[in-house]
């Protein structure tokens, strides 16, 4: 490699350097833009700008903090929205599999159901929270189902979309080799919509905690959605930002451990 | 030899909302064992239909198919069908792809296990057999292919254009190294080509197909005077020009 003055890097090793460079901004960007932010709103209500009984302010969402974890069991209240969304998110996988499963399998159901899937998709599940706490009363049962109903109309359709997307010929090749219908699904249907269903789990993660918080609205004495909504009630609004806040750390979190798996299940089937 | 394999005014058609498609037209002719058929025809006449036929993926609308076996058993032939592409699965190593149909079989005994290291060893794939198929090279992966649809230990092989998905030069290499192995293995071997210098160069007869409806339009055995065992060696036979120009003739002339 010819070494002068001038060229000291290889091209490969000044990409590199670019490549981190570029990685680096990004990061310190993000950190800077939430630091401002957090800067702009502490100023803002230490001087009198917005109103801090409204508003809130970082030091005072810290304060409440704290002072929640003391008094209040809000870890707890954090573990049970944890645990809803988490039971329901992994109801909605396991459900909309089968259902997906089954449409593949049934030409004739995936046409009758088609219509019902989309007005099912389509409605606002809010709408349906009131029911679900006739039906089940105010309880983890309803809030779960919430969740579920949020999501899992959805899912269905998306994965359905995914099996049917897969390579028709590698099917064709199944049945040249003397395979069944199952064998077309367990070998070529399933593995080849590993990434649809990694997608589909990342954007359900979040549908559910929407469904959970949804259900904690309306029917429970415990977890994040009631704080909102209790708080709001006593005119307590420390403590709705501070879940609220609490909220975003949770949906982020979420997307970080699917992507993290999404990336580790990638990497072994080296898809 | 025997027949392996006899068509009798084999018709099918397709059908749509729009009507009616006649895909194949009284089709007649006979495989000897150990033949090497090439069909050549004009593109969408039905020659993939007819190899789906003979493989019983479609059951023809009229006429009949004979097929004896050449161990003299009453059981139908087993066959074997290559597709275009590798149809490789990516979520598999090389060795689980060419395991692949014996797995749909249930028949991962340990005789059939050994067959199936033996060809890995035979047509050099055993050292990429961990590998991804994405590392292999096209004509690695054409081999593979090759190693699973043999691993049924098919008495006929059906080859749907087998070689189309690779670059000129790779293709010219693959196919007649496929052809090779195939005949080594004594197995009766059905090609369908557009490639009518391929077809020359690896079919012992040729059919020539009419356009859709497809009907036999003619048959062409060819033989070949070769000078050495070279790759080029059938390209550069006496023979090779004429059978070329008669072929173009019976495709170009309605």
């Amino acid at each position: 490699m010819p070494k002068n003055k001038y060229s000291v890097l290889s091209l490969q090793e000044s990409f590199m350097i670019q490549h981190k460079r570029h990685h680096h901004l990004i990061t310190f960007c993000r950190f800077f833009l939430f630091l401002i932010f957090l800067s702009i709103w502490e100023l803002s209500a230490a001087f009198g700008w917005i109103d801090y009984f409204f508003f809130s302010s970082p030091c005072r969402v810290i304060m409440c903090f704290v002072n929640q974890i003391k008094t209040n069991d809000l870890i707890l209240h954090i573990g049970i929205t944890l645990l809803e969304t988490m039971i329901s998110f992994i109801l909605v996988l396991i459900i909309s599999i089968l259902i997906a499963t089954l449409l593949w399998y049934s030409q004739i159901t995936s046409e009758i159901a088609e219509p019902y899937l989309v007005i099912l998709n389509s409605l606002p599940k809010s709408a349906l929270a009131p029911l679900f706490i006739v039906w089940l009363g105010s309880g983890m049962t309803t809030i779960i189902v919430a969740g579920l109903s949020v999501a899992v109309f959805g899912s269905c359709i998306s994965l359905y979309a995914g099996f049917q997307h897969v390579d028709s010929d590698k099917i064709t090749l199944i049945y040249t080799l003397g395979g069944k219908k199952q064998d077309a699904f367990l070998k070529v249907v399933l593995p080849g919509s590993l990434p649809i269903l990694l997608s589909t789990a990342k954007v359900n993660i979040g549908l559910a905690l929407v469904g959970v918080i949804i259900g904690e609205f309306l029917a429970a004495r415990r977890g994040l959605g009631y704080l909102i909504i209790y708080g709001s009630q006593v005119f307590r609004l420390d403590m709705v930002i501070t879940s609220i806040i609490i909220l975003c750390i949770i949906a982020l979190f979420f997307y970080q451990g699917i992507q993290l798996l999404e990336h580790k299940i990638k990497k072994k089937y080296r898809l | 030899m025997q027949n392996i394999l006899e068509l009798k005014n084999v018709s099918y058609s397709y059908h749509s909302l729009h009507g009616e498609t006649k895909a194949l037209k009284n089709i007649s002719f006979d495989v000897k064992e150990g033949e090497f058929i090439a069909i050549v025809g004009p593109s969408g006449c039905g020659k993939s239909t007819l190899l789906s036929i003979i493989s019983g993926q479609l059951r023809q609308e009229q006429g009949d198919i004979i097929m004896r076996n050449p161990d003299g058993s009453d059981s139908a032939p087993r066959i074997g069908y290559m597709l275009q592409k590798d149809h490789l699965f990516e979520w598999r190593s090389v060795y689980r792809n060419v395991i692949l149909g014996l797995e749909l079989h249930h028949m991962l005994t340990s005789d059939k296990l050994s067959y199936v290291e033996r060809l890995l060893t035979e047509y050099g794939l055993s050292q990429f057999r961990d590998k991804r198929p994405s590392e292999l090279s096209g004509g690695m992966k054409q081999r593979a292919a090759l190693i699973r649809t043999l691993a049924l230990e098919p008495q006929i092989l059906l080859l749907d254009e087998p070689f189309s998905a690779l670059d000129y030069q790779t293709r010219l290499m693959v196919s007649a190294d496929i052809c090779h192995l195939i005949r080594t293995a004594g197995k009766t071997m059905i090609i369908i080509t557009h490639d009518l210098a391929e077809a020359i160069c690896l079919a012992d007869r040729i059919i020539i197909l009419s356009g859709r409806p497809a009907v036999v339009k003619n048959e062409l055995p060819v033989k070949l005077t070769l000078q050495d065992d070279s790759l080029l060696a059938a390209r550069n036979a006496p023979e090779f020009q004429n059978l070329f120009n008669q072929l173009w003739e019976e495709l170009t002339h309605a």
